[in-house]
């Protein structure tokens, strides 16, 4: 059981990049951990620090103004390795949702498996967002899944989901155990397999 | 109506979900050391045994050192990795292919050869390029850690059945061009996106007329232009590839399983999500200017003047220039995508009885230990040697850098590797993508020129 994703009101920092790829959100040298914690304190980190380790002042994330629990990005997003340390790192610095216009397949399927919500928009909107979050950074916004709803500044965006992942987040639930409950379908399945 | 693709897929279907996922059957299940981990420790938490550990085989291969293998890895915590996967293997019954053994190998070269990917498979691991295997008409594609764990506890994983796009390329190839560039062409032309959503099957008679090897570096870059995966419909080329393989059937069984593979195809008038035909005949030898693998230009071309200012930045180009004659300061040969004989062969075709540019260090990395043998065997290695280069031990290396093999900042290394990412090749390195041919033209000359120069 991990915690349930219900609905969430919170501020955005806005990353006006495309093609963000997992080997920016964590670069490789940082994945020879062997259990799934502490990854957020390298999230980004090439962007994020110097090769001395000191922060780059340009930086959305070391920008003190800039806090939020949803982070929003340009097209193509999570693009790359197949890293679920990506979804790790961006959950364990804090974020529960990405907003972007497009997510790369196999991030999206990450994101799912750990409670992270993508949040895929039309491009119009992300615009709209940035816009907004460029006057404003402390401008709200809400995500409510149980309607697939995006809410910002008088805007309400429909967002897709599938019932079956949106059922599991909801409720907290993962793949695993439903897959262990169907055990005996699977064996069932393999008899009348070729190979 | 289907296509090879649906046909293999619906095949495998164990379930269907509410909403249209599928619960998918899983053939052939490859782990390495870096995205596992973490799915044993989720096994052991929940008290599960792995279901079906005899369709599941380990091989060590982002970690590793590409030298001095018989050393165990300098990096304590590469070290730890490389323990913690031969401990899970031994403790749930899963075959590995230990280094230094002769099967160990990068998961996508020894996976093949030794004849463990088969056609009208469903092959997972957790790395996107398990693409790779769908040159043998298999549907296979890279996965993270948490559907590791669903595989590993279940043989089976939740997916949603993505669209299916025939990308066709027809006519004879040019001489000077290579698999590589077929595919950073179809990347350049339909963008880091262009395939998202779809699992691509490449068909046309200038895919036939490739060669295994070849035709597996078009599938592992088929994740570069964000497609599920990519695949070629099995022909006698893949029966011969596969006869006597190690893993591969034989005698009866041999025959009864090349008879299915050969009815292994598509409907005629299959009905594709998209579609979308290239010419050979306009492929030239291409290398990549940018941060991303759709960045790629005839190497002979100028940097467009749309180019993204701040991958030029990074790179330290500017629009309008040519590529040709840019210093590069490293080349690297091997990965997944190009590290098999055929590519040493053509690398050590170019550099035959010329020299190594004294200002490149040159990483010539083979995909596994049977690609090293065979290339010490053929005299390769010697070819290597008398120019001035040396050949490693099998690893991933500098492909993605998680070992010793690091780019230095602000240096420049033409790779024939599958991503140019800001970084990928170590912190502040700068990548340019291209094939064997155009690495070899750069190592030997410490500048960008073009093959054809030299064949």
């Amino acid at each position: 059981m991990r915690e349930p994703f219900i609905t969430l009101t919170t501020t955005v920092i806005p990353m006006e990049l495309e093609n963000v790829d997992t080997d920016q959100i964590i670069p490789a040298r940082f994945l020879k951990a062997t259990t799934r914690e502490g990854f957020g304190d390298n999230l980004f980190r090439d962007w994020r620090y110097d090769g001395d380790g000191n922060p780059r002042p340009g930086f959305i994330l070391n920008d003190p103004a800039r806090r939020g629990e949803v982070l929003a990005a340009g097209k193509n997003f999570g693009c790359g390795s197949s890293r679920e340390h990506a979804a790790w790192a961006i959950r364990d610095a804090g974020f529960r949702a990405v907003v972007s216009s497009h997510f790369a397949d196999i991030f999206r399927n990450n994101a799912l498996n750990n409670g992270l919500l993508p949040v895929q928009v039309p491009a119009g909107c992300l615009t709209r967002l940035f816009a907004i979050l460029r006057e404003r950074p402390d401008a709200p916004v809400t995500i409510d899944l149980e309607r697939q709803r995006l809410r910002f500044e008088g805007e309400e965006q429909h967002f897709e989901i599938s019932p079956y992942k949106k059922e599991c987040l909801l409720k907290g639930y993962d793949d695993i155990d439903y897959l262990l409950g169907i055990r005996e379908k699977i064996e069932e399945y393999e008899k009348q397999r070729t190979i | 109506m289907n296509t090879l693709f649906d046909k293999i897929w619906d095949a495998h279907v164990v379930e269907t979900l509410p909403g249209g996922a599928s619960v998918l059957y899983i053939d052939r299940h490859y782990i390495h050391e870096v995205t596992s981990p973490q799915a044993f420790e989720g096994l052991q938490q929940r008290g599960v045994e792995v279901f079906r550990p005899g369709q599941v085989t380990a091989t060590p291969d982002h970690n590793i050192p590409t030298t001095r293998q018989h050393l165990p890895a300098s990096d304590p915590l590469s070290r730890e990795q490389l323990t913690a996967l031969a401990r899970n293997c031994a403790r749930h019954g899963i075959s590995i292919f230990k280094v230094g053994t002769p099967r160990h190998g990068i998961v996508h070269v020894t996976g093949p050869e030794s004849g463990l990917t088969r056609p009208g498979m469903t092959i997972v691991c957790g790395d996107s390029h398990t693409s790779t295997h769908g040159a043998f008409g298999c549907v296979a594609f890279g996965i993270g850690t948490s559907e590791v764990e669903m595989v590993l506890a279940s043989q089976c994983i939740l997916q949603s059945k993505p669209g299916v796009m025939r990308v066709r390329v027809e006519g004879e190839l040019p001489a000077g061009a290579c698999s590589k560039d077929i595919i950073l062409h179809v990347i350049s032309r339909l963008g880091t996106g262009g395939g998202t959503g779809y699992f691509i099957e490449f068909a046309g008679s200038t895919i036939r007329a490739l060669s295994m090897e070849a035709r597996m570096t078009i599938c592992n870059m088929s994740i570069e232009m964000g497609a599920r995966g990519g695949m070629i419909a099995p022909d006698e080329t893949t029966l011969a590839y596969l006869e006597g393989r190690p893993f591969a059937p034989r005698g009866v069984e041999w025959e009864r399983a090349a008879e299915r593979w050969r009815a292994l195809r598509g409907d005629p008038g299959g009905r594709f999500d998209a579609e979308v035909t290239f010419r050979a005949a306009g492929i030239e030898p291409m290398i990549t200017y940018g941060t991303n693998p759709g960045t790629a230009i005839p190497v002979g071309g100028v940097i467009p003047p749309d180019a993204e200012r701040r991958a030029l930045e990074y790179m330290g180009f500017h629009a309008g220039e040519p590529m040709i004659g840019k210093k590069i300061d490293h080349v690297f040969v091997g990965s997944c995508t190009n590290g098999r004989l055929e590519d040493l062969r053509a690398f050590a075709a170019v550099v035959k009885g010329r020299r190594k540019s004294p200002r490149v260090t040159a990483w010539i990395v083979p995909g596994s230990k049977e690609v090293e043998r065979r290339a010490i065997e053929e005299g390769v290695r010697d070819t290597l040697a008398a120019a001035g280069f040396e050949l490693r031990q099998p690893g991933c290396s500098a492909c993605l850098a998680m070992n010793e093999d690091k780019i230095p900042p602000g240096k420049y290394c033409v790779a024939t590797s599958n991503r140019n990412f800001e970084g990928r090749q170590g912190p502040g390195a700068r990548t340019l993508l291209a094939g064997p041919l155009v690495a070899a033209a750069a190592a030997i000359t410490g500048e960008i020129r073009d093959p054809r120069e030299f064949m």
